[in-house]
This record gives C-alpha cells, structure tokens and sequence, in this order.
C-alpha cells in the first residue's frame, strides 16, 4: 500500500531528520510511529505527502510515486491520504460543517467550493460522519467553540471524508487528557477497521500506541530501531529507542478507574511482561 | 562540608552585557539629551505676546456658523465623503494582490521583493505630496484626491494584509493543503478565515483616515471639504470654518464608534 525507500531528509539548517528510511504499510494495517521528540516522526509523515519535501529517496503509495508527481497530481495524490494533526488544526473561524467539508476541496471546484455549494452527495456524507463520531448537532458551531477531544473528533471527519487509502496522523492525543486519548485512539482504530484504512499514528505515548497498534516502528534520530508487534516492546527495546529510564513506571501511570475490560486486560499484559 | 551554607550571589543579568558598551551608552544619550534640550530656542516675549492672539484666534471661532455657507459646507461634506468611500474601496482592492504578494510565506522571492517595494514606495510619500503631484498631473478637483487616498491606501493596507498573513497560524493553512485544496481554495479556506475580521477592523481605520486626510488633500487642491475651509480661512470667515471642523470631529467620532461596534462584531 504504502512504500518508503531509502527517504532521506535533511533540513537547510543542515540537521539530518531521516537517514535512509525503509518501510513498507500494506493495505488495512494501523501501525504506530514512536520514538522521542525530533526523532523524525512529524517529518517522516509530512514526506509522504510531500508537506515537507524529502531530500531524495521515493514513496509509493500503491502504484503512484508521490516523490516523482508534479504539483497538480500531488493534489490529487493527497486526496487519497487523510491527515490528522496534534492540535487538531482545525480553521478556527469557520464551523464544523466547513471544516469536515474541506476535506472535499480536492474533489471540488473552486466556485463551488467558495460559495459553499458542495454536491449534496458531500454534504450527506458529511452529516453521516459527523453522527459518527456524534458531533451532528454542532454542525454550525464554530470550531473554536468546541472542546478538545471534539475538536479532535472533527479532525477525524474531515480526513475520512476524503475517502482516503491512508490515514497520517501525527500525535492524535498530544494536547488531550488521558480518557480522552483513549477515545480518540479508539475512534481513529475503529474507523480504520471499518473502512479498511491503513495508518500511521506517531504517537510519544508508548502505552497507548501497545494499546491500540497492530505494529510499531520505533524511530530514533531519523532511524528505525524497532519494527515489530506491540508485545516484543520490553524495556530493553524501549531503551534503544528512548535511552536509558526505568520503564515500569510507564505502565503505572494509568488510572485504573478509566480503563475499559479490554484495556485492564491488555495493561495485565503489559505489567506481566515488565515483571 | 559543614556550617551554614554559603549564600549565593544573584542578579539579572543586564540588557546589555559589555558594561563598557553600556555605559558609554547611557552617558551618550544623557549628553546628547541635554544638549538637545539646551538649543530649544524659546522666545518667552514673543509667547506673552503670542498668548492675546491665539485667544482672539480661537475666539473668533465662535460662535461656529452652519448656515451661512451651509451650501458649500454640504457640498464639500458630501464631495469628501464620495472621495473617501471611493479611494478606500479602490485602495484595499489594489491592496489585496500587493499584500497577497509581499507575505513571505505565500509568495516567491522575486513577487515578495516587488511587492514590498510598491508598498515601500507608497508609504514614503504622505498623502499631502501624492495629492500635489496628482493635481499637477490631472488639474484641480476631487479625482486628483481620491488618486492619492487610493494610492496611499495601498501602500497602509497592503502592508498591514502582508504582515497579518505572514502571523498566520500555519498548522491551519497546513492542514488545508494536506486535503487536496487548490491554492486558491486553501486561500479561501484556510488563510481568508484567519485574517478577514482584523481586515475588516482596519479597513474601517482607513475609511476613517481616508476621511481626515480628504480634508489636508482638499487644502492643496484636490477638492472636497479640505477645499470648502481653505475658502473660510481666505475669506477670514473662522466662524464658518469652526463649523467645517466641528463637522469633521463629527464624523470622525461617528466612524470610530462604529468601526469599534464592527470590530467586536466580526471577530
């Protein structure tokens, strides 16, 4: 689904973000990025589509090079990826129902587009994401009159109504509080499987990320360290990405009053395993 | 290792580090200050002179006329009024590709340099000089005006458009592109939203600059009201001419409450 080869990016300050990186998404997968900050996460997910340029090295989503597209084709290429941004990025000055339905602006002309006459088809897709992820009443709010979490949750609908093929989603739950995290990181898992999305969610929260992921990548100053399941992260790996640091403690920051079944039963796992 | 233990000396470090620099800058200054002041050249008998005259000056504005020269008083009004709504219209029209054009973030190198370069030049004549070439070049009257308003509208609002774009947040701009968004669609989308309410804002603080400025524009022939009080002062009539500017406080006051109403409203 989604191939990176050999991408490298280095920044005019000269600071070299990725070195080299090999990675292969196939179609369905969620897979979580982490690794600490400046490692190269933000800038591995903006290459892919091109928000950042890469330096050189190719990136293939299905059977399109986006590293080799010209401007035009890029816009239509970006179609096919979601994007989902920490702080939500949201335009704050406009409503909801503006913000899901920009996620159509590739799919629609520019008069149309600024006169807010977006095809019918749009405009009920738009109410049906919007119900599912239950913010259907606040249609006409503006976005900077919503909370967090659904702020968050607008994001998420205005990447699906691209109907992408991929979803980039950079720290999802950066700025939210950890119950809400969790329901964001639900939602953006439930969605993917539904709509047999692939992902990658880089994410600094390691937990969530064993919650959630069906393969992290661990990534330290612009290289992989670690690509496997969520149940081969021990300390030791956790050490290579991250340094040295008692890692127990990760797993006991957790309020055990907010967890789901599910959840307490994965944090078993993952206790077991530090033990 | 026992005992009290030893205080530690603290202090903000100062602004500027090389004490040398510092000082001599300090001292500079005061010098040059009070050499400044030194050569002020009052002339104390010419103000106890001065003092009855601009008494009688100021009195002879009242009581201020309004029906004597209520005609031509109406006329000008109205004329400066069309000059204003007219130069701020054109102005910010011909602003919006030149503020467009000389933001960093959105335009090429060589389109940012040229832009800023007509807004450098247009903010380097006041509006006085542009109206007096423009009245040399197309004769006396209120085209020769509302050429110079729009012009120096430019030059004020192009700046101020270029610079709110470039303070952008550029995550919400980010994530527009990322949809696909054409670039005049992310202009619409993502940067229009973000700047429109403090242009609105300021395209109110211009009409109401338009409006004082018709007046200076008028006083050097490019017609409206500023032409109506050149009039009164020649003819000695201050009486006329207190109404003229009783006028204008009038309607400066009126644009400025209003504008600050649009302002709350829009944002």
């Amino acid at each position: 689904m989604l191939r990176l080869e050999k991408l490298v990016k280095r920044y005019r300050t000269g600071d070299l973000a990725l070195t080299g990186i090999d990675l292969e998404v196939p179609g369905g997968q969620v897979m979580a990025l982490i690794g600490p900050s400046g490692a190269g996460k933000s800038t591995l997910i903006r290459c892919v589509n091109r928000l950042v340029e890469p330096t050189s090295g190719r990136v293939f989503l299905g059977d399109t090079e986006i590293t080799g597209l010209s401007k035009g084709q890029l816009r239509l290429a970006r179609r096919r990826m979601g994007m989902i941004f920490q702080e939500y990025a949201l335009v704050e000055r406009l409503t909801v129902m503006e913000n899901v339905l920009s996620g159509r602006l590739g799919y629609t002309g520019f008069w149309r587009s600024y006169f807010r006459k977006f095809p019918q088809r749009d405009i009920n897709e738009a109410f049906r994401l919007l119900e599912r992820v239950s913010l259907d009443h606040m249609a006409d709010k503006r976005a900077d009159e919503l909370s967090g979490g659904q702020r968050q949750r607008v994001g998420i609908a205005r990447a699906l109504i691209q109907e992408p093929e991929l979803l980039l989603v950079d720290e999802p739950t950066a700025s939210l509080d950890p119950k809400t995290s969790r329901q964001i990181m639900r939602l953006i898992c439930e969605l993917c499987e539904e709509r047999e999305l692939a992902a990658i969610i880089n994410i600094h929260d390691v937990l969530l990320a064993e919650m959630f992921a069906e393969r992290i990548v661990g990534l330290q100053a612009g290289t992989i360290v670690y690509d496997g399941p969520p149940d081969r992260l021990g300390p030791d790996v956790l050490t290579t990405i991250y340094g040295e640091e008692d890692w127990t403690a990760t797993i006991d920051k957790v309020d055990e009053d907010e967890l789901t079944e599910e959840e307490l039963r994965e944090r078993e796992r993952l206790m077991s395993r530090a033990s | 290792m026992n005992g009290a233990p030893v205080d530690r000396h603290w202090r903000r470090p100062p602004f500027i580090a090389n004490p040398l620099l510092r000082w001599s800058l300090f001292v500079g200054a005061g010098v040059y200050l009070a050499l400044a002041f030194g050569t002020i050249d009052v002339d104390w008998p010419r103000i106890a002179d001065g003092v009855p005259r601009g008494q009688r000056f100021i009195a002879s504005f009242f009581p201020p006329d309004f029906t004597s020269r209520a005609g031509e008083i109406f006329e000008g009004i109205y004329e400066s009024l069309w000059m204003t709504v007219t130069s701020t219209v054109v102005g910010i029209a011909l602003s919006i590709p030149v503020g467009l054009g000389a933001a960093r973030n959105l335009s090429p190198r060589v389109v940012y340099l040229a832009c800023r370069a007509i807004v450098a030049v247009s903010r380097t004549f006041p509006e006085v000089i542009l109206a007096i070439f423009f009245v040399k070049l197309f004769g006396f009257g209120p085209f020769a005006g509302f050429l110079a308003l729009s012009l120096a509208t430019v030059g004020f609002y192009g700046k101020l458009l270029a610079e709110d774009i470039e303070d952008m947040d550029p995550v919400q701009a980010e994530a527009v592109r990322a949809t696909g968004a054409s670039w005049w669609q992310w202009l619409v989308y993502a940067v229009l939203p973000q700047v429109l309410p403090r242009m609105i804002g300021l395209g109110l603080y211009r009409f109401d600059i338009n409006f004082r400025e018709s007046a200076v524009v008028g006083i050097v022939g490019g017609g409206g009201i500023g032409a109506t009080l050149l009039t009164a002062f020649d003819r000695y009539e201050f009486d006329s001419a207190a109404a003229i500017l009783l006028i204008i406080i009038g309607i400066v006051m009126a644009v400025e409450y209003t504008s600050g109403f649009v302002r709350k409203w829009v944002q």
